[in-house]
């Protein structure tokens, strides 16, 4: 059993698929219909003048709350759903299909309804607010409200995407590492984790991104205001008020560091 | 017992598609005219009362409602949107159509000011606009950025108060909703706002609020291709809006007279 070596016998690059060659009629429709609008947006930019619009005081404070809050709601989404992930795929107990389908709830929730979610919940009013009140935290209006709304949205992508993967790979060799005398944490940090890192990196991503285009649930349940809880997509729903111009700059901003941050990670976890 | 169900509920659809396009046919043979009229947010349950009584006014007129920001609405009329009549919230809006010549003289139909809305029964005892400076209140206002904004800037500004907001919210519905959920101690909003949110709010007047009385300006938007029977229905919503009925309608959701 130890000598046994599994070796990969179909590299899919290689083989011929024999795509039908229609299918490339609906994939670049497909491609233009989300590259499309990307480029239309870069039409409307107002060049001359973009620095001085991205770099305003307001768009720096937006810029940066939006780091700083989606950093840590990435976090605490892989803090939350690596484990939340493990127990889903692998865990043995009763209602885990039911727990599945309501974690993922917030995937196809609209985020204004999430953000009154959360305000019933740590909201003054909510479920939890009296007691959190009573240690004298105050969550609402918050940059704290920001990240909470922030991995409400998020969380769900990490642990579809982790757990696909944990499924994917199945566990014959967590198996064999037990068998051989590995602790359960060992395997863990040692086979499970390493085989599913593909899907964890892009679980991560997708996690990061949507917390940075958080809207709906962060003006419902935390409000705006700059420097504390006005992130980047509030900053431009406000600057198309008045500026058009700046709303249009900042989005480009916005969707260059998406594109940067995936371009990235792809190459980095790329064999 | 799935499949009958099935069925049955197969034909309710079909039953269903049937009566939607018959009803389509009938309207547009009924109501050979449509008017088209974009309305700031604000003014929705004004406008669509008064819409209902010019229809019943106009047999075979078809009044068709665009509420949204009155900068949304300003912006679609600028790319082109095919608007009979536009009533704004604030006259920069106006303003501004009127100067790329995209619309007729603007006549103001109403006015709004400012009050405090806190939540039922006062929990933090606001009283007066000077309450609002008080620490560890928890205010929520409009971004100044918005007309509501604005309003606020120019009437606290005017008080020579210096408020310290937990939130500066991009619209007035925004703020109303972080009162209603007793997120906020005391928020600013309209008037016509504390109306229409009935017991869920309590309204604070202060005599300040007169230094900032927002007005709502309504015209008629340039179009080309319009028959003279459409240029005189347009004209005749519009006076619908100024005549004594339109303004009740307006005083019962508690819009001032100009």
């Amino acid at each position: 059993m130890s000598t046994g070596r599994t070796t990969i016998a179909h590299d899919p690059a290689a083989a011929p698929t024999g795509l039908p060659r229609w299918t490339y009629v609906p994939a670049v429709v497909g491609g233009l219909f989300v590259v499309l609008p990307l480029l239309a947006l870069g039409t409307r930019v107002p060049w001359t003048g973009y620095w001085t619009l991205v770099t305003s005081e307001p768009a720096r404070a937006a810029l940066v709350l939006s780091l700083q809050t989606a950093a840590t709601s990435t976090a605490l989404c892989l803090v939350l759903g690596i484990p939340l992930a493990l127990v889903l795929a692998r865990g043995r107990f009763p209602g885990r299909d039911l727990l599945r389908s309501l974690v993922l709830v917030p995937l196809v929730l609209p985020p204004v309804v999430g953000g009154i979610a959360l305000l019933s919940t740590f909201g003054r009013r909510g479920l939890l607010g009296e007691s959190i009140e009573v240690l004298g935290l105050q969550v609402a209006f918050s940059t704290t409200a920001v990240v909470l709304a922030q991995t409400f949205v998020a969380l769900p992508f990490l642990v579809v995407s982790l757990e696909g993967a944990l499924r994917t790979a199945g566990s014959r060799y967590d198996v064999v590492a037990a068998s051989l005398g590995a602790g359960p944490t060992t395997v863990l940090r040692r086979v499970t984790l390493p085989l599913v890192w593909p899907g964890l990196v892009s679980g991560t991503v997708l996690a990061f991104a949507r917390a940075l285009g958080e809207f709906g649930a962060t003006l419902t349940f935390a409000g705006s205001l700059q420097g504390v809880t006005r992130t980047l997509p509030l900053e431009i729903y406000l600057q198309r008020e008045t500026d058009p111009d700046a709303a249009v700059a900042l989005s480009l901003l916005l969707v260059a560091i998406a594109v940067v941050v995936i371009a990235v990670t792809h190459r980095r976890a790329a064999p | 017992m799935t499949p009958p169900r099935r069925v049955a509920a197969r034909a309710a659809l079909l039953a269903a598609s049937a009566a939607v396009t018959l009803a389509g046919c009938s309207t547009a043979a009924e109501a050979d005219t449509t008017l088209t009229v974009f309305a700031a947010a604000s003014l929705a349950q004004a406008f669509e009362q008064i819409a209902d009584d010019f229809e019943a006014d106009h047999p075979g007129v078809d009044v068709l409602l665009n509420l949204a920001g009155s900068s949304s609405l300003a912006a679609q009329i600028q790319q082109g949107a095919p608007a009979d009549v536009i009533a704004s919230a604030d006259t920069a809006t106006m303003d501004r159509l009127v100067t790329d010549g995209l619309v007729g003289v603007p006549q103001v139909f109403a006015t709004n000011t400012l009050q405090i809305a806190v939540p039922p029964g006062n929990p933090a005892d606001v009283a007066a606009l000077t309450d609002l400076a008080a620490p560890g209140l928890r205010l929520v206002v409009c971004a100044p950025e918005v007309p509501c904004g604005a309003a606020t800037t120019a009437v606290v500004g005017d008080a020579g108060l210096t408020l310290h907001p937990v939130s500066e919210e991009p619209s007035v519905t925004d703020v109303l909703g972080k009162v209603t959920s007793g997120e906020a101690d005391a928020g600013l909003v309209y008037v016509t706002d504390v109306a229409r949110a009935g017991d869920q709010v309590e309204g604070v007047a202060f005599p300040e609020a007169d230094g900032a009385v927002n007005a709502y300006p309504i015209a008629t938007v340039e179009r080309t291709g319009r028959t003279a029977d459409e240029t005189e229905l347009t004209e005749a919503f519009v006076d619908a809006v100024l005549s004594s009925e339109g303004r009740s309608t307006l005083a019962d959701l508690g819009f001032a007279a100009p």
